[in-house]
């Protein structure tokens, strides 16, 4: 395992030239000193004269300017303060993030009146306090500044009671017209309450729920196979092999949140507990999920359903029929343990096909799996649209039997995949009403709209699982003149009560008392365990299914795979510059989306891996060339990505982006554009459900297009011990594997305790409890799936600066964590890739190569254990980025927070071209709302980098001092610990052997390691080594025959023979 | 301020400890004293009727003569009155306030009060004008008799002399060079002198740069910053005359990072009652010498906080906010929090806003400069908790190792090794437990 070869980019697989002289600075290009002339320093005309003249002057400035009067600052406090709120002190309040039919629970954090952060509602069973990248991010929705800021009609603003009596009055003259109501899915009880008042009152009225990510499949499926319209609950916990055909359970499909904390349990080995679940999956591009799994499997697009047949064989004993080669021996390989651990197996699919869904419903039969991994107690409501009744609503606009269409939370101009004849459609409605709260794509070709308050300046409730209810309460005022979607409907329907009391009675009443109602307003959640329904197994359909099953393969040279990329998802939350800025955990491109291709088929545009000049053209420019792809006739241009893992004939692309000026500021790319293009128009209607994949035909152009992809610039300069991984097999028979590597590793420096002790200064305590406090952070390789939800938390606690498009293709991100992908294996062998994710944030190293080389004494070390950062002090030298082996340390390049001293300094750069309009969005007074007052923000050339969340470690200090006690576990939890669902991420005061991080190191002992241990650093971060379960580690690392190049002597003899053969 | 830490400790410790926590056995006048100011002193004076009637010679009338009832009344003064017409009549007398109920006040504290009120009574009232919080570094204003004008006049006599001798030496030596025949310069005056030129524009230089250096660290620094307020609000009045406990308006200090600033409720919980000024602290001036009228500046409260006196009751959305001048201003990226400081630190408030009980409107007493505050957490003293809970903060059990290896004079090195060393010093200092770090206050 110690060949194993780790590589983040082709080049770094080569070992190519321009590869190795782009790693040897870690800046690549010199400090912005130009004159006016923009010939820089050395041509400059400016002598040494006028240096000196520009310093007298801007030194009188300076004085000058300084002693001007003091501001007069004014401090007004309430006239009447509520009694539990004292300013500078956070409130919480549980509320639900709602997005689409997703719901998540949560917390909010609110300072001084204003929500600045959310995390996962604890008391909630369902996602048990997780949290995702979208429900993070979605703080900032609310301070967004495209939201309109009242009702419109016929696209000028209007008074609220002006809309009302226009609406009421048009709809009182529908004449035979229907009234529809399309939304997306709705889990809350009482909105459907009000909408079933609604309807009733207009006759000829009907609701249709409209998903744009579609789970019908699998609805019609079990309508089918149990005669129910449900989605049940999976249990990833229970399951001991897991296959996935094609689903990304872990990021974005179904309900990834409470499938984490699943799945993870079963993947936190430690020597006392070597059992761990086996995870196989099959699909057609490298997906999140795929990435995190033991044995992966590629295949057509098209075969998705053959491959659901082959398996229901398989299990059955017929062996995998229908397939050969490597696919086949995979299929067999997961029946086989599928069969053997009956009644532990799991079998989801991600296809949007009934047919296949049919088939893995008799897979799931067949294994036992309902009634143990699954159960149909507590169904998931999320997800209920029906694609079939949005495309016979489409038909009956186009023939105008529609009067009057009401539309909230979808957005069909943009996320139907025939747009246009909805569009066509919408015109021959007489009134079309959009409750979005923005200008998109729907909503401007919508008569009137009434836009609806964000979910955190709403009442509501949602029932994201049968009998599981979360509520919604108000963190804030309502920002502008919005009104929640349900009053509207209440206020048209004649009924005059507010919707907050329509709430609060629903629910009083339901409850029984207000003393109820309260607590479970304080609580967030309602918990009733539902009665687990027996189902019967229909077997009748499958025979069909099977039959539709294997005519469903397509032939052509490639196929189009539709995906969702786990920042942006759907698009809902499309202006949302914390997602867009999140790199996609695959391809660690931010800001677009893109044509994701294998690295055979990018031998047909001109890239071949193998040839280093133009691997180096592909890799290290940031320009891409633009294919067209086309698929039934529609169109687009895109810039590839080579992604090894992605099945040959296959090209993924991902959806929510391309967007509409209306959608907001982030969405525009600089040269008046979009950022990435429309992938929505690629899906198509079988009749009953919509798919995802589809023949597609791929033509090359001679355009380039710039691509912000990180990582590729961070290198470790070729040293190991970055990433230790094992197989499962090996770590049965010797957990103690990783530890003994480390021992010989360190045998030279005294050991592994001996390691530690010779090159520090710190007095060692004896005994397990130390005085004092040390933080440390424990993170489990094992449990992180690179979802980015500690990302985008490290981002909004922190206040993180958004760079944009055009900075972070300069290698500027100021992410301070970042989640690494590495990928081992050969890249013409699509099954050989594994993959880890690393998250990498400062190590808060005890033996600081940063520290020592700050010559103004910025960074230091503090007796906790923190490597210190003040931004004061630091003038910006950036030698301690450059000796950080870890290149964790960020430099602000810009003035992106607007801090500095002067006003408007960035508005002439973003009209240079120099940087993109959205640090203007996150500098508006409407979205700087959103900053931590607790944390400062940082002004141009000042390094920064993780603090370990100090203004947490502080408070968490602070609130055990008021109470006279000692710390406790949950006084402080980092930003990013508290974001995973899956605690891959543990923090605590690592010398009380009591807390949590001295648990899980003393537990996972066994699998302890810290990254570039070698280096003598000395982390308080620890690693627990990836385990996977299988025979054998990919370890065919090399591409081609490397000539030069420091590592090529390291590279393995039978890798180099395997490169032979593919 | 060094020398009066332990004073400022402790009257902390008699204040500040009853009111967070249980009382012990012994209970003496002096703690009785900070309980009337901690519970009782927002409502009550001694000598004369505030909110609530004074308390001097309280035992001597009405039902109070039996110390059961007076407990009972404390306890719950709602339940009490029912059947007490002594009261009730006070209740008419007060404009219909009943006090609060102090449930959680042992009968041993309540006579603790009830000493110190009798015998502050028997002492008669303060003669000698306001009396500011005992012991709040009274002294810490006390000008330090300056010499450096002394010096400075002396230093210019010297110069001079030095240099008439210096002209004088050079005469003489030129006289007996002619005297020997040796060949002479013409003597330069001394102002065309260039060693003396040198030395005067270097000394120029010096005194120049160190006042150049000191005014622009100065800059941005507002020692003594007293904006005119809106509202003339007397600190002397209420929490020097009246004793005003200073948490009761600023309760945020015990909370989190701002003390804040009252609201106007919290203004009007006594000026319900109190409508104008009796002069209790004679007549109020401002800086300018403009003599105030106490009631009108009470009138302004009513009117932000829409109540009518005449009616006594409040008006229907009459209220508005009071935009006072903030005085404190710390710069952004210093991150502060009283709770820190007065919750966990127990530092008096007097420490860092000098003598509030004696100013007016207040002005800004230390300069907040980071010297400032860096020299303070070099000096205090850390309050640990022992493992039997004595006295101090129990949070800090985790520090106990260094604490008990201190008192043995022990000490842990880098190799683990127990190694004795010679007594250095006494205590713990904030200094000693990270309190200079960079990132405890810049984050």
């Amino acid at each position: 395992m110690a060949n194993k070869k780790y590589w983040q980019s082709f080049g770094e697989l080569n070992n190519s030239e321009a590869y190795e002289k782009s790693i040897s600075n870690e800046f690549k290009e010199d400090l912005p000193f130009e004159s006016a002339d923009k010939k820089g320093l050395d041509v400059s005309p400016a002598s040494r004269r006028d240096f000196l003249k520009y310093l007298g002057f801007s030194t009188a400035a300076a004085i000058v300017a300084a002693s001007c009067e003091t501001k007069v600052r004014k401090a007004i406090p309430y006239v009447n303060k509520p009694q539990d709120m004292v300013p500078g002190v956070a409130d919480y309040y549980a509320t639900t993030y709602v997005s689409g039919g997703e719901a998540i629970p949560v917390v909010a954090k609110v300072r001084d009146g204003r929500p600045i952060k959310l995390e996962g509602n604890t008391l909630s069973t369902f996602t048990k306090g997780g949290s995702s990248a979208r429900m993070q991010a979605s703080v900032l929705d609310l301070y967004d500044t495209a939201r309109l800021k009242g009702p419109y009609a016929n696209n000028s603003a209007t008074a609220i009671d002006v809309v009302d009596r226009d609406i009421k009055g048009a709809l009182a003259g529908l004449g035979g017209g229907q009234l529809v109501l399309l939304t997306s899915t709705i889990t809350s009880p009482s909105a459907k309450q009000v909408i079933a008042e609604f309807l009733a009152k207009y006759p000829n009225s009907k609701h249709v729920q409209y998903d744009a990510i579609s789970y019908t499949g699998i609805l019609l499926a079990n309508e089918a196979t149990f005669g129910k319209r449900a989605i049940p609950t999976y249990n990833f916990g229970n399951a001991q092999t897991i296959v996935s055909l094609g689903a990304d359970f872990l990021c974005t499909w179904l309900s990834p949140v409470e499938f984490q904390h699943g799945y993870s349990k079963n993947r936190k080995v430690h020597e006392k507990n070597v059992e761990m679940s086996k995870h196989f999956q099959f699909e057609s591009m490298m997906s999140t999920t795929g990435a995190s799994a033991d044995e992966r499997f590629v295949h057509r697009p098209s075969e998705a359903g053959i491959v659901a047949a082959a398996l229901l064989s398989a299990v059955n004993g017929q062996g995998a029929t229908g397939v050969t080669g490597k696919l086949k021996e995979g299929i067999e390989k997961a029946a086989k343990e599928l069969v053997a651990n009956k009644g532990k197996g799991l079998v989801v699919s991600g296809s949007n096909n009934t047919q296949v869904q049919i088939i893995v419903n008799a897979i799931n039969e067949a294994i036992g799996a309902y009634g143990s991994t699954i159960s149909w107690g507590n169904p998931i409501l999320m997800h209920q649209g029906i694609d079939s009744e949005m495309v016979s609503l489409v038909q009956d606009m186009e023939a105008g039997r529609v009067g009057a269409l009401l539309i909230y939370g979808a957005n069909p101009s943009y996320e139907y995949f025939d747009a246009e004849r909805f569009n066509k459609g919408l015109k021959s409605v007489k009134l079309s009403v959009s409750f979005n709260d923005r200008k998109d794509e729907t909503t401007e070709l919508c008569k009137y709209v009434v836009p609806a308050p964000h979910f955190l300046e709403s009442w509501g409730d949602a029932e994201p699982k049968a009998g599981i209810i979360s509520l919604i309460q108000p963190t804030i005022n309502p920002l502008f003149n919005t009104r929640p979607f349900e009053e509207s409907l209440l206020k048209w329907s004649g009924n005059a009560t507010a919707w907050d009391v329509y709430l609060k009675n629903y629910w009083i009443a339901k409850l029984g008392s207000v003393g109820t109602f309260d607590k479970a307003l304080q609580d967030g959640v309602i918990e009733t365990q539902a009665m687990v329904e027996a189902a019967t197994f229909n077997a009748a359909p499958v025979a069909q299914a099977i039959a539709a099953a294997n005519a469903m393969k397509k032939g052509g040279e490639f196929e189009v795979v539709v995906y969702q990329k786990v920042g942006v998802g759907s698009g809902k939350q499309a202006n949302n510059p914390w997602l867009l800025e999140l790199p996609d955990p695959i391809t660690r491109v931010s800001w677009d989306n893109y044509a994701v291709i294998s690295p055979v088929v990018a031998k047909k545009f001109g890239i071949d891996l193998n040839d280093r000049g133009s691997a180096d053209k592909y890799e290290v420019n940031t320009e891409k060339p633009v294919i067209k792809v086309k698929v039934r006739g529609k169109e687009v241009e895109l810039p590839i990505i080579v992604i090894p893992g992605t099945q040959e004939n296959t090209i993924a692309i991902a959806v929510g982006y391309g967007r509409s000026k209306g959608v907001g500021r982030s969405v525009g790319a600089a040269d008046g554009g979009t950022l990435g293009k429309n992938a929505y128009p690629f899906l198509s209607f079988n009749g009953s459900t919509i798919e995802w994949n589809g023949q597609a035909e791929m033509e090359k152009t001679d355009k380039l297009y710039k691509i912000a992809q990180g990582q590729t610039h961070n290198s470790y300069e070729g040293r190991e011990g970055v990433i230790r991984e094992v197989t499962f097999e090996e770590y049965k028979k010797e957990p103690n594997v990783i530890l003994h590597e480390r021992a010989k590793e360190l045998e030279h420096y005294g050991g592994i305790e001996g390691f530690a002790k010779e090159g520090t200064i710190y007095p060692d305590y004896p005994g397990e409890n130390k005085p004092g406090i040390k933080w440390g952070m424990s993170i489990d390789l094992n449990s992180c799936f690179g979802c980015g939800a500690c990302v985008v938390a490290c981002h909004i606690e922190n206040n993180v600066p958004i760079v944009g498009k055009h900075e972070v293709a300069r290698y500027h991100d100021m992410h301070w964590l970042r989640i690494d992908r590495y990928f081992s294996g050969n890249p013409n062998d699509a099954e050989s890739i594994q993959t880890v994710f690393q998250p990498m944030l400062c190590q808060h190293c005890d033996n600081a190569p940063c520290e020592n080389v700050c010559p103004v004494a910025a960074t230091h070390h503090s007796q906790e254990g923190i490597n210190m950062m003040a931004y004061n002090r630091c003038i910006g030298t950036r030698y301690c980025a450059n000796n950080c082996p870890y290149k964790v340390r960020r430099f602000n390049w810009a003035d992106y927070t607007g801090a500095d001293s002067f006003p408007n300094n960035q508005q002439p750069l973003v009209d240079e071209g120099n940087l993109d309009d959205v640090i203007l969005m996150m500098n508006d007074d409407l979205t700087r709302m959103v900053l931590n007052p607790d944390v400062t923000v940082r002004s141009r050339g000042v390094m920064e980098k993780c603090s370990f969340c100090v203004q947490r470690t502080q408070a968490g200090k602070l609130e055990a001092k008021k109470q006279n006690r000692p710390l406790s576990n949950d006084d402080v939890k980092t930003a990013c610990q508290q974001a995973c669902s899956a605690d891959a991420i543990v923090f605590g005061n690592a010398n009380d052997s009591q807390s949590l991080v001295s648990q899980v190191r003393k537990q996972y002992n066994s699998r302890l390691y810290h990254s570039l241990e070698e280096t003598h650093t000395m982390p308080n971060v620890n690693y627990l080594a990836k385990v996977r379960n299988t025979a054998e580690i990919s370890n065919e690392g090399v591409l081609g025959t490397i000539v030069g190049g420091s590592h090529a002597e390291e590279a393995p003899a039978e890798a180099a023979a395997a490169e032979h053969k593919g | 301020m060094i020398d009066h830490r332990a004073t400022v400790k402790r009257i902390l410790f008699s204040a500040l400890f009853f009111l967070l926590l249980s009382v012990g056995n012994k209970l003496s006048a002096q703690d009785g004293k900070a309980i009337f100011q901690n519970n009782c002193a927002s409502c009550h004076s001694v000598f004369k009727d505030l909110t609530g009637p004074a308390l001097g010679g309280v035992t001597s009338r009405g039902p109070w003569t039996d110390h059961k009832k007076l407990y009972e009344w404390v306890h719950n003064p709602s339940k009490f009155m029912a059947s007490d017409p002594y009261t009730a009549g006070l209740k008419q007398k007060f404009g219909g306030v009943v006090m609060t109920s102090f449930d959680a006040l042992s009968e041993k504290e309540i006579d603790a009060v009830i000493d110190y009120v009798e015998k502050t009574f028997k002492a008669g009232p303060p003669t000698s004008g306001p009396q500011g919080t005992p012991g709040a570094g009274g002294a810490q204003v006390i000008d330090e008799k300056d010499n450096s004008i002394l010096y400075g006049v002396l230093t210019l006599i010297l110069a001079v002399v030095a240099l008439i001798m210096l002209q004088v030496n050079s005469n003489l030596k030129k006289l007996s060079d002619d005297k020997d025949g040796l060949p002479s310069y013409e003597p330069i005056p001394f102002y065309r002198n260039k060693s003396y030129i040198t030395i005067l524009v270097l000394v120029l230089f010096v005194i120049g740069g160190f006042y150049i250096v000191k005014g622009a660290i100065g800059l941005g620094r507002s020692q003594n910053y007293q904006p005119e307020q809106p509202i003339f609000y007397s600190h002397k009045v209420h929490a020097g005359v009246n004793q005003i406990n200073c948490l009761y308006c600023h309760g945020g200090a015990m909370e989190g990072k701002h003390a804040n600033i009252p609201s106007v409720n919290i203004c009007m919980n006594c000026h319900m009652t109190i409508s104008e000024y009796s002069g209790t602290a004679g007549k109020l001036f401002r800086e300018d010498g403009t003599e105030v009228n106490g009631t009108d500046e009470i009138k302004k409260i009513y009117a932000a906080a829409g109540w009518d006196p005449a009616k006594k009751a409040y008006k229907e959305n009459a209220g508005h906010e009071i935009a006072w001048t903030k005085i404190h201003n710390l710069p952004d990226h210093v991150f502060f929090s009283h709770a820190q400081h007065v919750n966990a630190g127990k530092v008096q408030c007097q420490t860092c806003h000098g003598e509030i009980t004696k100013m007016d409107e207040v002005k800004q007493f230390a300069d907040l400069s980071m010297g400032w505050c860096i020299n303070c957490h070099r000096t205090t003293k850390v309050n640990f908790g022992g493992k039997s809970g004595e006295e101090g903060n129990k949070f800090y059990s985790i520090y106990e190792k260094f604490h008990d290896d201190l008192k043995t004079h022990k000490k842990v090195n880098e190799f683990g090794d127990t190694i004795t060393v010679a007594a250095v010093r006494d205590s713990i200092t904030v200094a000693d437990i990270g309190g200079l770090e960079c990132q405890k206050c810049h984050y």
